[in-house]
């Protein structure tokens, strides 16, 4: 999966889940900063990206922006793919 | 489709009404950080009434409203976590409260999920060809096991009782269409309460230890929003239902995010998803009678609905029915 395609799925639901623009949800913009998610609305995107993508990601680990969540999918896609 | 009718239903809060506010003086938390979190306004807190005191004045109202004698009961069963005691069972207190002396009576032990779990074990006593009266009940006096030191949990519990009487001498077209019960206890540990210790030495050396409500509340908000939804359509496929076909979810009032993640993943509109938990907080075994008596009291839930129950909680637990009222 390349990170274009990941970058994708996290957009469409953040969208779904935050009810922002997709124009919005940039590399650069800060989830709770930019996108006004609280630490539930972080928890339930990854809840979601876990099912659809398959993987299992850790609610602790550090993601600021959405470069960090993409990041972090790539990393656990990858790991599970090789 | 299995014969049980939801007779009645009726409920009764502790008269003690502690809002966010009150809390924000005496821990480090506000109104805001709650609302947004969890969609709770308030709890009842209960002074001086315990769990089958809570229990026995729903149980008065619901053999008021029916004219239905104590003595005519059957069964009282009553869901908690937060027993008087160990023994005797609240449901036997409760009993002997009303006077219901032709009554056998027991509790369940299945934390948010024990009125789901109730109404199944009612069921299965209730298809007999016998007629056969039961009252069962949810109460929690959740309030006298929190840690009101740890705002974690501190935040999100209230008070409570209601319950339904059922039957199964009817002509009626109401009864049980499906129903799916699921227990994860290799989840035992993501939310507990009342642990006890074992002695370690002889003569102990030690009082006796019980533990506060303490949960992962990540755990089991993934775990709801993934069971709960799993379960419902589990049960409708055994119904041969469709989700349009329900009028109502009457699931679990544990935190207000998650049952619109619940709604969400079941893309069904929120307005089918009735919420009270602005007023009482979670109150575990209580909380989906005490929203279904509000929905029946207020003539939202008409004879002949679809409802699909619903609760999540301690076991881990997971119970689902789809009845038709």
């Amino acid at each position: 999966m390349t990170e274009q395609e990941i970058l994708q799925k996290v957009q469409a639901i953040v969208v779904d889940e935050l009810d922002v623009e997709e124009a919005d949800v940039t590399l650069t913009a800060d989830i709770k900063d930019d996108l006004d998610a609280d630490s539930l609305d972080v928890f339930e995107i990854m809840n979601e990206l876990e099912d659809e993508l398959d993987i299992k990601l850790e609610a602790s680990e550090d993601v600021k922006t959405i470069q960090d969540v993409v990041n972090y999918v790539k990393k656990e896609v990858d790991a599970k793919t090789e | 489709m299995e014969k049980m009718r939801i007779v009645e239903t009726a409920s009764y809060v502790p008269d003690k009404v502690v809002t966010n506010d009150d809390l924000s003086k005496i821990m480090d938390t506000s109104d805001e950080w709650i609302t947004a979190r969890t969609g709770i306004k308030e709890r009842r807190i209960s002074l001086g009434e315990n769990t089958s005191d809570l229990c026995t004045k729903a149980a008065l109202k619901l053999l008021k409203q029916s004219g239905w004698s104590a003595e005519s009961l059957d069964m009282i069963i009553v869901a908690t976590m937060s027993p008087d005691s160990y023994t005797p069972a609240t449901a036997a207190i409760v009993q002997g409260n009303i006077g219901a002396s032709h009554a056998f009576c027991f509790d369940i032990s299945a934390a948010c999920s024990g009125f789901v779990y109730g109404m199944q074990t009612a069921a299965q006593f209730l298809k007999q060809d016998w007629p056969l009266k039961i009252l069962l009940l949810g109460g929690e006096v959740l309030s006298k096991v929190i840690d009101w030191s740890d705002r974690g949990t501190a935040v999100l519990f209230g008070d409570g009782a209601a319950g339904v009487l059922l039957d199964n001498q009817y002509s009626a077209d109401s009864g049980l269409l499906a129903s799916v019960l699921e227990t994860y206890g290799d989840q035992h540990t993501k939310l507990t309460a009342g642990q006890t210790k074992p002695l370690l030495e002889f003569p102990p050396q030690r009082a006796t230890q019980i533990s506060p409500f303490e949960m992962d509340g990540q755990a089991v908000y993934k775990f709801a929003t993934h069971a709960v939804p799993k379960t419902i359509l589990a049960a409708l496929k055994q119904a041969e239902l469709s989700l349009e076909d329900v009028d109502h979810f009457v699931l679990h009032q544990a935190n207000a995010r998650i049952i619109k993640a619940i709604a969400k993943r079941l893309h069904q509109p929120l307005e089918k998803f009735p919420i009270n938990i602005q007023k009482y907080g979670n109150t575990s075994a209580a909380s989906e009678p005490l929203l279904l008596d509000e929905l029946v009291a207020s003539q939202q839930i008409k004879r002949g609905d679809i409802i699909v129950l619903s609760g999540f909680g301690g076991g881990l637990t997971v119970g689902t029915q789809i009845i038709k009222y």
